[in-house]
């Protein structure tokens, strides 16, 4: 019998004399919470990890992301909606290259405000899963319509069949003593940019 | 590379010598109290917890009442997001179609996310015998495999070592393993996590295959979810051309949405955080982006062997948070390594039983008693399971393996107490026994306890063992009976 075939009867053995209805699941968490002001409170939780938040006008961002870089070697991904001077634009570079790059700035799909996260799904306008990896600095630019409040929220509106990202915070280790530490293989700085519409 | 767990002795005797380690206890102590509290604080801020609890717990109970319909799901889900499914029967099953995936495209070098099932079937070992060399690079991980030692925790494997240690493993043995140390090294935690970053970079950048588990599968759409911290996740899943994943069969979910729980009840139980800093998610292959071959080991491993036990088939709900290792009375003192596993804690207590079966292993067998049964494991535990009953459950599982043979002196004690308690008179006669060796300890009895009773400190022959820890109070010198009667039920109390 094959692996798999072994696997399954084995399952279906040992569940002989088990009671096989449908498990109802209550869903009274969904919806439950009532999140308020989700552009303050997100911008609150992701400082709360130590990364950067500023929230700027629609006009003033790439001034922002400008700052924000401050002439570093930056990557940016090929559809970003914002122009970042003297960035190089990705068209595969390779890990190596990658890491010779100090910088990267992209978008992001959707933003939770309760857990303070940023949600990636790696299309043009924020780039493949390494960009906004290898680089040390990850400049994030969020719309105020893209914040939902909490983690079922943000469930329901993203798409499976995507790569996705989940970022909270800038990379951190709790792994000495428990305490947590910023900063180990991913984006060692984070910087948030909310656009108020 | 790492050690093994394999001939650790019984938990008491392991349990002995790891309470004799003084910087054992106190790492240990420090590191658990740490996470209690920040896990109490963040899991207080959720109005609902409560709700979410139940829904993990039936979330995962309809997967495995139903695990058979739900891995056909998942496999052709993966299979039409491009990944290749392999199973697996068992440890060497796994080892040797991941050896396959390494072989076929010469690779001698893989790059691991921390996982508990490759830690579960010893995988390095088995790549190492291929001539592959399996790298960690999960913090904790690596400090576990520099340092040539054992993990004894699920989250945090290097929760025994303290920062002085790290220090001195980094600076030992890191240039065995790639780059070295740098000579300014200090025990500063952000300095030990930059000495890592730099250490791990040049493995990241060149490896072309990476190894993970995952944390969830989600069965219709074919998705498979890495919650971490550190970002070294991410480079393994996302900078190899090739991606392997072992995932027990029990990590399902049924739908995308399902995971709207777990991510909420798994970062607040496990790092006591709203959310951990990564978590990836990705169906299969996507073009242009990441590991364009993808391959799933579903394992079994003992897996359906739990889920054919009524009363421990819940232990499969296990999302592997080590909220019930933090809040242990026993691991705390004990520490990991005292299970022999590398799930200890209260959760190992009862999936290594339940995994490996009872009456084989004098190790495993020991292990349901390694417990005080005082319920705060249940207390915490996001998907409640009630590991207390699975405790009592696999203790009598136990006992009846061991049925025929030489009884032990409990056993011998329990038949006699059982068989005084069945007729009056000898109840009778064994009270009057009792009250002459309480006459004996109310003359002769050295210590007292508190409120002037006597007390036996030291049992003969298999009391002994128990009263090494704790004084026999002495036994009444008049039984209830006794005193009944001569008392006419108290009416002529003090009459004697």
């Amino acid at each position: 019998m094959s692996a798999r075939d072994s696997i399954l009867s084995s399952v279906r053995t040992a569940l002989t004399s088990a009671d096989r209805a449908r498990v109802e699941v209550p869903r009274d968490y969904r919806g439950a919470r009532d999140t308020g002001d989700v552009l303050a409170l997100l911008a609150e939780r992701v400082a709360d990890y130590r990364a950067t938040v500023r929230l700027v006008a629609p006009d003033d961002v790439e001034g922002a992301i400008a700052e924000a870089l401050d002439g570093v070697r930056t990557v940016v991904p090929p559809e970003l909606p914002w122009s970042v001077a003297d960035a190089v634009v990705d068209d595969g570079l390779s890990a190596a290259e990658l890491d010779g790059m100090a910088a990267v700035v992209t978008a992001a799909r959707i933003a939770i405000a309760e857990t303070g996260t940023i949600v990636l799904d790696h299309t043009p306008d924020q780039g493949r899963r390494a960009l906004s990896l290898v680089p040390d600095l990850h400049v994030c630019v969020v719309r105020s319509d893209q914040v939902v409040g909490t983690v079922p929220d943000a469930v329901a509106a993203l798409e499976p069949v995507r790569p996705l990202t989940w970022i909270s915070g800038p990379s951190a280790t709790s792994d000495i003593e428990l305490n947590r530490v910023e900063g180990v293989h991913g984006p060692r700085q984070l910087v948030v940019l909310l656009v108020r519409d | 590379m790492t050690g093994t767990f394999v001939g650790m002795p019984a938990f008491p005797t392991a349990a002995r010598a790891a309470l004799a380690d003084t910087q054992l206890r106190s790492n240990l102590a420090h590191a658990t109290s740490t996470i209690r509290a920040k896990r109490a604080a963040v899991v207080a801020e959720v109005d609902d917890w409560e709700s979410l609890r139940l829904a993990g717990a039936a979330v995962k109970d309809e997967v495995l009442l139903h695990l058979d319909d739900y891995l056909v799901q998942l496999e052709e889900s993966l299979t039409a997001q491009g990944a290749v499914v392999h199973w697996a029967r068992d440890a060497a099953e796994a080892c040797a179609i991941v050896a396959e995936v390494a072989k076929a495209h010469d690779v001698d070098e893989v790059v691991k996310v921390k996982s508990m099932a490759t830690q579960e079937i010893s995988l390095n070992e088995a790549l190492e015998a291929e001539g592959i060399a399996a790298w960690e690079t999960d913090l904790a991980e690596l400090i576990v495999q520099l340092g040539d030692d054992l993990p004894s925790h699920i989250l945090v494997p290097a929760i025994h070592r303290n920062r002085a240690e790290i220090k001195d493993i980094f600076t030992r043995e890191m240039g065995n393993a790639g780059r070295p140390a740098p000579d300014d090294l200090t025990d500063e935690p952000a300095v030990l996590a930059a000495a890592a970053r730099r250490h791990l970079r040049e493995k990241f950048l060149r490896a072309r295959m990476g190894v993970s588990g995952a944390n969830f599968a989600v069965a219709d759409s074919g998705t498979l979810v890495v919650v971490e911290s550190e970002g070294n996740g991410r480079m393994c899943l996302t900078l190899p051309e090739i991606l392997v994943s072992v995932v027990g069969i029990e990590k399902i979910v049924p739908t995308w949405s399902d995971l709207d729980v777990f991510l909420q009840l798994l970062p607040r139980s496990s790092t006591g955080e709203r959310m951990n800093p990564y978590t990836s998610t990705w169906s299969g292959v996507t073009q242009g982006d990441g590991p364009q071959e993808v391959h799933v080991v579903l394992l079994d491993n003992g897996r359906t062997r739990a889920l054919a036990d009524e009363v421990g088939r819940q232990a499969l709900r296990c999302i592997r948070c080590s909220a019930c290792l933090n809040v242990c009375p026993v691991y705390e003192r004990t520490g990991g390594h005292a299970y022999g596993s590398v799930y200890p804690g209260p959760i190992g207590a009862i999936l290594n039983p339940l995994l490996r079966g009872v009456g084989q292993d004098e190790q495993v067998d020991s292990l349901p008693y390694a417990s005080s049964l005082c319920g705060a494991c249940y207390e915490v535990c996001p998907v409640r399971i009630d590991i207390p009953s699975v405790l009592v459950d696999l203790r009598a599982q136990v006992v009846d393996a061991h049925r025929g043979g030489l009884p032990k002196p409990e056993a011998v004690a329990m038949k006699g107490a059982a068989w005084s308690f069945t007729k009056a008179s000898r109840l009778a006669a064994a009270e009057r026994a009792s009250g002459l060796v309480g006459r004996v300890a109310q003359r002769w009895g050295r210590a007292s306890l508190p409120g002037g009773r006597r007390a036996i400190r030291r049992a003969p022959g298999p009391g002994a063992a128990w009263t090494g820890a704790r004084d026999l109070p002495a036994p009444p010198t008049e039984s209830f009976r006794a005193w009944w009667r001569r008392t006419r039920g108290g009416r002529s109390e003090g009459a004697s």
